[in-house]
């Protein structure tokens, strides 16, 4: 099934950041070894200048692949039409082994991806460079990974069989089911609820710490990236257990990706990217601060951290005041008082 | 952050404006940018227009019909099948049609002869389709004569012509009444072409055709929905191969993008070396670059999407349609529904703007690093 337009465009889209990854890596170890910003020599001066290309090759790669988990769910969500017994994207990711692993590799790569940015931008603003050989370092190490998505995703498309009998998200996020997904989904709402927003509470407590405090405080951004984690979690998890429920107005119906179909008014955007949003942000407030004592980062990583803080917080906010309005509207009446 | 945009709004002045001292540069790649897009998106969108429109007239055909098949091919229900069938839980309703296909020496074309279920012509009557109606040049109340394959010649009156709306299916169709049907094709009587079953409840579908799998072996029950989803990825792969053919149209405009952006002329490159020398870091040429790709894509991307539009709804997407839609002698004339998908959106745009921006990264780096000494004094 490879011609279809949207899974080329992807395709073209991995391949892409593949090779420019091929391209960068040899760079990024001739950075490693040869780096000395007390240098005047040819060399040093010809390295500073590719740091150039690199930075914006490499952000070009990253909003690539941001782009590519929308396009991809998307396409999985409208190819479920094409499979039998597939009624969303659950069943479209289903019908081989490798649909849901592609999906969680690209929400990883762009976690990661987003924590990378976020150091390589506190770096390129500083006189010095002081985080030039880790910035590449790191980037060897998520090259790995993004050609591993890529091979997952690939070897996803190439074994869409349109006669394979998929299962829908009726059996998938069903309580009986012995998945992780179905564990989330067989939560009860009132736990669910508590867990749900007490994280995003404390997800919103952290960033307003961090971000009173100008940004200064390296506990609070730990404490920021950590419950941004956990608050993602808690948000999936609350959302397979009541919030989807609300939506669909239905006591059974657990799915998370049929809240993007536009039957549901496409409302599952409005949840998901301010969650991404916010979570990328928390993450990526975190992964600057063991950087934060440098000398020349001193004046750069708090305000950073700070404006980081900030979008966390509003994310987190928005996420929580849009799942409320969904359960305030609906007509489900889920618990009794 | 009102700095930052301040600082973006400066940018996108200072680059419209250097855009606007190169015109006729500037003006050459945005055209060919507009007519890529415009080729892209014509395809994506006669080709979604097409799916939606096999979609809507499949919507009311019935869930699943029943070919009684001997040796392997299509063969006629003989009396006493249905009755075999007897009754699965489920079926609404189950009915035996009748229609076959006729050869027209004058017009060298297939008709669809057929005995609808409800209001059938009177005997001696035919209903025709609106391509029929316009090849042999037939009015209400006229005659026609049509020899059978038997060798005997049948004369019948246009009692009608199905209205041009239903033209999709209707194109190449004539209607009659059964007894007209069974002494024109010397059909054996009790016999039917296939049976036709309507199922409520969309879930019990496939159920259904597994017990008339199981209770007829020589049957072959055909779904809606299996048709439904052939047209679908007949109709997405056809639209893949052309992406797949126009994709060298891409690789070349991206090496014209590349070309473009290299080529700095001189002017521009002491423009650059200018700037450096106030005081410009190399990020901020670089933002420019970006700034200025990022209007150009977006232009030429709006343009040619809307000039894609016009040309699919409004020109029945002259350029590309006997590539698409597929040929025949009757092929029926349609008007498509104009009608936009989110994914096509983002899926042009991933087949536009990211070979584009790939294409001018590297160039763009190159020219952000010029020293400014050296073209000054050049």
């Amino acid at each position: 099934m490879l011609f279809q337009p949207a899974i080329i465009a992807l395709l073209l889209a991995s391949a892409l950041c593949v090779l420019a990854l091929a391209a960068s890596a040899p760079f990024a170890l001739e950075v490693i070894r040869r780096w000395d910003i007390r240098s005047g020599s040819e060399r040093q001066l010809q390295l500073e200048r590719r740091t150039y290309l690199f930075s914006t090759l490499l952000t070009f790669v990253l909003a690539l692949q941001l782009a590519s988990v929308m396009l991809f769910v998307f396409n999985a969500e409208k190819m479920s039409g094409m499979f039998v017994g597939a009624m969303c994207a659950v069943g479209t990711l289903n019908v081989n082994a490798f649909g849901f692993p592609a999906l969680n590799a690209k929400i990883a790569v762009f976690f990661l991806a987003a924590m990378w940015l976020a150091i390589n931008h506190v770096d390129s603003r500083a006189r010095d460079y002081p985080l030039v050989r880790i910035k590449y370092a790191l980037l060897l190490a998520l090259a790995p990974l993004l050609i591993a998505s890529g091979w997952v995703e690939l070897q996803y498309f190439l074994g869409l069989k349109a006669d394979v009998i998929t299962s829908c998200c009726g059996s998938l996020f069903s309580e009986g089911s012995p998945t992780l997904a179905a564990e989330a989904s067989a939560l009860p709402p009132v736990p669910a609820m508590w867990l749900f927003y007490g994280s995003l509470g404390a997800a919103i407590a952290a960033g307003a710490w961090h971000g009173y405090g100008g940004g200064r405080s390296r506990v609070a951004a730990y404490a920021l990236a950590a419950t941004s984690a956990l608050a993602f979690a808690a948000t999936i998890a609350g959302i397979l257990s009541f919030v989807s429920l609300y939506i669909y107005e239905h006591p059974n119906h657990h799915c998370p990706f049929c809240i993007l179909k536009p039957e549901y008014g496409y409302q599952g955007y409005w949840l998901y990217v301010p969650l991404f949003g916010a979570t990328a942000a928390g993450l990526a407030a975190g992964a600057i601060q063991p950087f934060a004592r440098i000398a020349s980062l001193r004046g750069i990583v708090p305000g950073f951290s700070r404006n980081l803080a900030a979008i966390a917080a509003y994310g987190f906010a928005l996420t929580a005041v849009i799942a409320t309005a969904m359960i305030w509207q609906s007509r489900l009446i889920l618990l009794e008082h | 952050m009102k700095l930052w945009l301040a600082k973006q709004r400066y940018l996108i002045d200072f680059t419209l404006a250097s855009l606007a001292r190169r015109k006729t540069r500037n003006l050459g790649l945005l055209l060919v940018y507009t007519v890529l897009v415009f080729m892209l998106a014509s395809v994506t969108l006669y080709t979604h227009a097409l799916r939606q429109e096999a979609a809507r007239v499949l919507a009311a055909s019935p869930e699943v019909i029943v070919q009684r098949m001997v040796a392997g091919r299509h063969d006629l229900i003989p009396p006493g099948y249905m009755e075999k069938i007897g009754r699965i839980r489920g079926v609404q309703k189950m009915e035996g049609r009748l229609w076959g296909y006729y050869y027209d020496a004058v017009t060298k074309a297939n008709y669809t002869f057929m005995v609808p279920a409800e209001n059938p012509p009177a005997a001696g009557e035919i209903v025709v389709g609106p391509a029929l109606e316009r090849s042999r040049g037939l009015a209400k109340n006229n005659g026609i004569s049509f020899r059978s394959y038997s060798g005997k010649l049948h004369t019948f009156i246009v009692a009608d012509v199905l209205p041009q709306a239903s033209e999709l299916v209707s194109a190449d169709l004539v209607l009659m009444s059964e007894q007209n049907f069974r002494a024109f094709f010397d059909y054996p009587a009790g016999h039917y072409t296939d049976i036709a079953l309507s199922v409520a409840n969309p879930q019990e579908v496939r159920n259904v055709a597994v017990k008339l799998a199981a209770a007829l072996p020589d049957a072959r029950p055909i779904l809606r929905d299996e048709v439904l989803r052939t047209y679908a990825s007949i109709y997405d792969w056809r639209e893949g191969i052309v992406l797949a053919l126009l994709s060298a149209a891409i690789l070349a405009f991206g090496i014209l993008a590349w070309e473009k952006a290299s080529g700095l002329s001189a002017e521009e490159k002491r423009e650059i070396g200018i700037l450096k020398a106030i005081g410009w870091e190399t990020g901020d040429v670089i933002k420019m670059k970006f700034w200025e790709g990022l209007l150009i894509s977006l232009t030429a991307f709006l343009v040619g999407f809307v000039a894609a539009y016009v040309h699919v709804f409004h020109f029945a997407a002259s350029l590309f349609e006997p590539v698409l839609k597929g040929w025949a002698v009757l092929y029926p004339r349609f008007q498509l529904t104009p009608h936009i998908d989110g994914l096509q959106v983002a899926t042009l745009f991933f087949f536009t703007v990211v070979p584009y921006a790939a294409a001018v990264l590297v160039p763009i780096w190159k020219a952000a690093i010029t020293d400014p000494d050296s073209v000054m004094r050049s």
